[in-house]
Formats: structure tokens, sequence, C-alpha cells
């Protein structure tokens, strides 16, 4: 008899879950682009992770005498060798786009994880305590919200020098922000439920109850900013790495494809130019896009907040 | 009313301190800056003498300071590259940027009400999904590579607007030559049209999609219902009832909007050449010439929280609602 009653339980804890996932089909095939949204980002993801198997050349590999080559360039032999072109130093355009996205997805994945992660935990941390803590960390959050924070990364990183890690720390510590403030606002209308309390008053401690209580209950809003927050990151790094501040030289980034085809345009190459831009754009145009169904998906609330 | 002022100018206030302290720890953030305002040549007596002229040597509270004091004055160092005062440099370079700033400003704003409007009446017609892929598409392009591909594709391949270049208007106006800045402005627009175009685009996009759910909002509202019902016609009911209310999200974004923009000009100036502080601190980035760098950041933060500032008191004007808080 118990035996049985638990499991009922267990499958009606279930229950909830499957059905949830019917509903996100429902509305994935309804709302139609999402489904080419989430296709584009898987090929981009097995591109990052097969770059080297999937790339037709070294990404820095020079052949001086192959330079400047314009698209569906063919060899002697008649066979395709340069589908996306070559570049000044005579390299593969196309096998550094592919490299390129590998750059671009780390750096928007892992800035957006230092961020969500140090802005989630401060701002739960605000809205859990409140008096003088909540304080401190919304008035330093006023602050940075108020400062142009592209001109102090760039700032940073001129004094730091071009570096992977230089730039995803400071692209993180630039996005918590809005993520404390939305954790601190949600932490603040969960702290008072029925569950919390019944999970204080059976002992938990307060870790306890941030953990199971709280921190389950506003991830998913916090999840559809990051989804636009991984597409605006990667913007950043593009547009730092096209100011030569991103990566370091021998690292191939979409920014920096841009910034070397800055010569090459009034000679009318623009190949070099319009490739990585178009990767740059159907990656955050996807993730947009992505962004836009999971809130309308997860908490329309947010919907005309100016996300 | 003027307690939230004086509120949010003693804000501003502790953010202009803020920034300041900012600028000061980066560039200790590499060790000892010493090195970051020597040239690369500078020998060991030149590099003891920068450390003891600008007091790295001393206590760190101590040189905050003294950073605080030279920068009342306007005194960021000279610039390691031409010997001038950095801030003469940025000074100098300032009114073009401005001009482009707020021509980007205009362009995105003057587009994106009407827009943004038809958007809403038009909800759910193919011309309001069109509109909102484009905006969609406009908010997913890195501001720079549409600037290229405008100056490949308008500038260089048809030839109608030219990819460089830039006549000054408001830096004869402030010189006081007025009627020369007047007749410069149908020149001056022919070369910012590209760029402005460029650091609008983004911002164009966003604040269309932001009207439009604003407006879609205030459309369902009961005083929306009843002005209609008491038969007004409908170019009243949206521009008197519901445009004045859909207003004040765009509003708030204005002030930030200015520092977005401003932000987008350091790249924009690069791709069109356009004499500005922009390819000033991309230049001063290329020879890491950090008086030039500090001087441009530390200028921009204080246009930008000021200008936030006045924002915000704009904004308490036009929504009585906030006095109460």
């Amino acid at each position: 008899m118990t035996e049985n009653r638990v499991s009922t339980l267990r499958s009606e804890n279930l229950m909830p879950r499957s059905s949830e996932w019917r509903r996100a089909r429902g509305s994935l095939i309804r709302a139609r682009w999402p489904i080419v949204a989430i296709g584009l980002l898987g090929l981009l993801v097995l591109v990052t992770i097969f770059g080297p198997a999937i790339a037709p050349k070294d990404p820095n590999r020079q052949t001086l005498i192959e330079r400047l080559l314009p698209p569906l360039h063919t060899n002697e032999d008649g066979q395709l060798d340069y589908i996306l072109g070559s570049d000044v130093m005579g390299r593969d355009v196309l096998s550094r786009i592919i490299y390129g996205a590998r750059v671009s997805l780390m750096v928007g994945l892992a800035a957006v994880l230092i961020g969500g992660t140090l802005g989630t935990t401060l701002g739960v941390i605000a809205g859990y305590f409140g008096g003088v803590i909540d304080d401190v960390i919304m008035r330093i959050a006023d602050i940075q919200l108020a400062f142009p924070f592209i001109l102090l990364t760039i700032m940073v990183l001129v004094v730091l020098g071009p570096g992977v890690l230089n730039l995803v720390i400071v692209l993180g510590v630039g996005q918590w922000v809005t993520y404390a403030r939305i954790a601190r606002g949600q932490t603040i209308s969960v702290r008072s439920k029925e569950y919390v309390e019944a999970a204080r008053s059976i002992g938990a401690t307060n870790l306890d109850i941030i953990l199971r209580a709280i921190v389950p209950n506003i991830v998913s809003p916090l999840i559809v900013i990051a989804s636009f927050n991984v597409a605006s990151v990667i913007l950043s790094e593009a547009s730092l790495s096209y100011l030569g501040l991103g990566v370091p030289e021998d690292v191939a980034t979409w920014g920096k494809i841009l910034a070397e085809s800055r010569d090459q345009l009034l000679a009318g190459k623009w190949w070099l130019a319009v490739f990585p831009g178009i990767a740059i754009m159907l990656t955050v145009l996807s993730l947009n896009i992505l962004g836009d169904w999971l809130r309308d998906f997860l908490d329309p609330r947010l919907r005309g907040n100016g996300m | 009313m003027g307690k939230f002022i004086i509120r949010r100018i003693l804000q501003s206030f502790i953010v202009i301190v803020g920034v300041t302290l900012l600028a000061f720890l980066t560039i200790h953030l590499s060790g000892d800056p010493t090195y970051l305002f020597v040239s690369e040549r500078a020998s060991e007596q030149e590099i003891i003498e920068t450390r003891a002229k600008l007091g790295f040597d001393r206590p760190l509270h101590e040189q905050y300071l003294t950073f605080l004091a030279r920068l009342a004055q306007g005194d960021f160092g000279t610039s390691l590259r031409s010997r001038k005062p950095a801030i003469e440099l940025v000074m100098e370079r300032l009114p073009a940027t401005l001009e482009l700033t707020f021509s980007a400003m205009l362009f995105s704003l003057v587009l994106a009400l009407p827009i943004g409007i038809i958007s809403a009446i038009k909800r759910g017609t193919p011309l309001d999904g069109g509109i909102m892929l484009i905006a969609m598409f406009g908010q997913s392009m890195p501001s720079f590579w549409l600037g290229i591909m405008l100056l490949l594709f308008v500038g260089l391949q048809l030839r109608w607007l030219p990819i460089s270049g830039h006549e000054p208007v408001l830096s004869l106006a402030l010189e006081g030559n007025l009627i020369g800045a007047i007749s410069a402005i149908p020149e001056a627009i022919r070369f910012l049209i590209l760029p402005s175009i460029t650091i609008g685009v983004f911002s164009l996009s966003r604040n269309a999609r932001l009207i439009r759910s604003s407006m879609l909002e205030v459309l369902n509202q009961d005083y929306i219902v009843t002005a209609r019902s008491k038969g007004l016609h409908q170019r009243n009911v949206i521009l008197k009832h519901a445009l004045k209310n859909a207003m004040l999200p765009v509003v708030t974004l204005l002030g930030l909007e200015f520092g977005f923009l401003l932000s987008g000009v350091v790249v924009t100036e690069t791709v069109f050449s356009w004499p500005g502080v922009g390819r000033l601190v991309y230049n001063a980035i290329t020879g890491r010439d950090i008086p030039v760098v500090q001087a441009a950041v530390v200028t921009f933060s204080f246009m930008f929280v000021l200008l936030n500032l006045l924002v915000d008191i704009l904004y308490v004007q036009l929504d009585p609602r906030i006095r109460l808080n």
C-alpha cells in the first residue's frame, strides 16, 4: 500500500514535467522561427566542437602566392579550394570563420556564466537578507549602470593587453547588474511564500532555503536574460576584437577577420568583410529569436520591459 | 519634487566619484603603471623621472587625491605620441563626435516613432510582421559591420554618398561663426548620413520594438476604450491619448541610449575615418597612449552621467506618478 502511494506520488511529480515539454514543443511549432534559430545554434555548436575536423584548411597557414583569392576559387584541377576566398596573407576565410565560431561562442557563454553566477548570487543575497547588505549591493549596481561600461572595458583591456581570459572576465563582470536586479526582485517576491516559511519552520538553514526553495523558483527569467545576454556579449566581443582589443594575434575571431578586412575594402575585396559579418549576424539573430520565444514561453511578464 | 532632484544630484555625484576611482584604479591593474606612461624605448633614467613626476612611488590613497586634484584642473597628463595635453586632444575632437551622436539619435528616434506606432496599429498584419523582422535583424548586426557594408555598397559600389570626410558645423558655431555653420549644414549632412545610420540602426530597431509593445499595452487600457467610445477620431486617440503614455519607457531609455551611442561612436568613427574622439581613442589604443584613453573615458562618462541626470529630471516632469515615490 505504502509502496503504491510512493509510486503514484512519483509519477505525479513527473507528470507536469512531461506536459511542460509537450507545451514547449507545441509552442515552438506554432512560433516556427525559434525552430530555425535552434537549428542554426545547434549547427554552430557542432561547428565549434568539430571545428578542426570540418575546417578545410589550417586557419593560420599562410600561402602568400594564393592571397586575396575571391570566393568559389578553383585550383588548376578544377577543384574548389577557397570556398569563401582567401585573405591578404593567403589564409582560408572559411576555416578562419569556423575557428572564429569557437572563440565567439566560448567567450559569450563564459562571460554570461561569470556575470550570471555573480549577479544571481549577489541579487539573491540582497533580496533574501535585505537591509544594509541589500543597500550596498544595489548602490554598486546603480553606479555601474550609470557608467558606459564598454568604455571601462576598453580602458581595462588597453592596460591589461589583449587575451581571451581578460576579455571573458571583463565582459562577464560587465553583465552582473542585470542578473542581480532581476534575481533580487524575484527573491523578494518568493521570500514570503508558504513553501519558504514551511522550509524555515522545519529548521532548514538559510543556505538550504536559498538553494532549494528560492533559486529553482526564480531561474526562468534569468534564463531568458542569459539568452539575450550571450547575443550582446558576442556583439561586444566583435567590436572589441575589431578595435584590436579582444584576443591575441594568433587567434582568429569574427571581429578580427573584419578588422583585417579594413585595408582591403577600397580594393574591393568584399568577401573578407561580408562573410564573418553574416556569421555574427546569424548567431546573434538566432539567440535573439530564441530569447524572444523563451520570454514568451517562460515569463510573459517580462514583455515590454525593453528586453 | 525638489527632494527628488537633490537626491538624484547626490547620486550622480557618487557615480562620478565611482567613475574617477575606477579610471584611477584601472591603470594600476598591470602592476607598476609607470610603464604605461613612458614610450617603449624609454631609458631607465626617464622611467625613474616619470615615476617620481606622476607620483607612482607614493601611497595609493595619496595618488588618488592627487589624481582628483589634477582632474579638477582638466589635467590628464600629456599624450605619449603628440606630446600635447590629453584633454586638449579630446576637446578638439569632441564637436565632431557630438554632431555624429546627435544625428544618430535623431535618426533613430524620428523613425522609431512612426514605425513603432504603425506596427502597433497594424498588429498581426504582414506589414507588422515585416517591420518586426527587419527590426530583429537590426538588433542582431554588429553596428560597425553594417557600416562596412554601407561603405562597400552605398559608398564604393553605387557612389551615392562619400565614404569618409567631415564638414565641421558645431565647432564653427562654437567659434561664433553662426552663418558659416548654417551654410555648412547641407554639405555636413552628406557626410553624416552613412555613419549616423551605422550607429543608429540598433537603437532604431530597439526603440521601434519598444514603442510598439508599449503602444499595444496602452491601447488596451480603459481610458483608450473610453476615448474610442466617446467617438473620438482614431488619429486623436492614438496621438493624444495613447502616445503620451506609451512614450514613458522610451524616455527612460534616452539617457542610457546616449551612452550606448557614444560607445558605438568609437568603432564607427574608425570605419568612416570620422575625425572625432572615437578615432582618437582608437589611435590611442593602438599606440597604448593611456593618458588620451583615460581623458576620453572620463570625459564621456561625465557627459553620460550629466545627461542621465537631465533625463531623470525631465522624466519626473512627464510622469507625475514618480514624484510620490
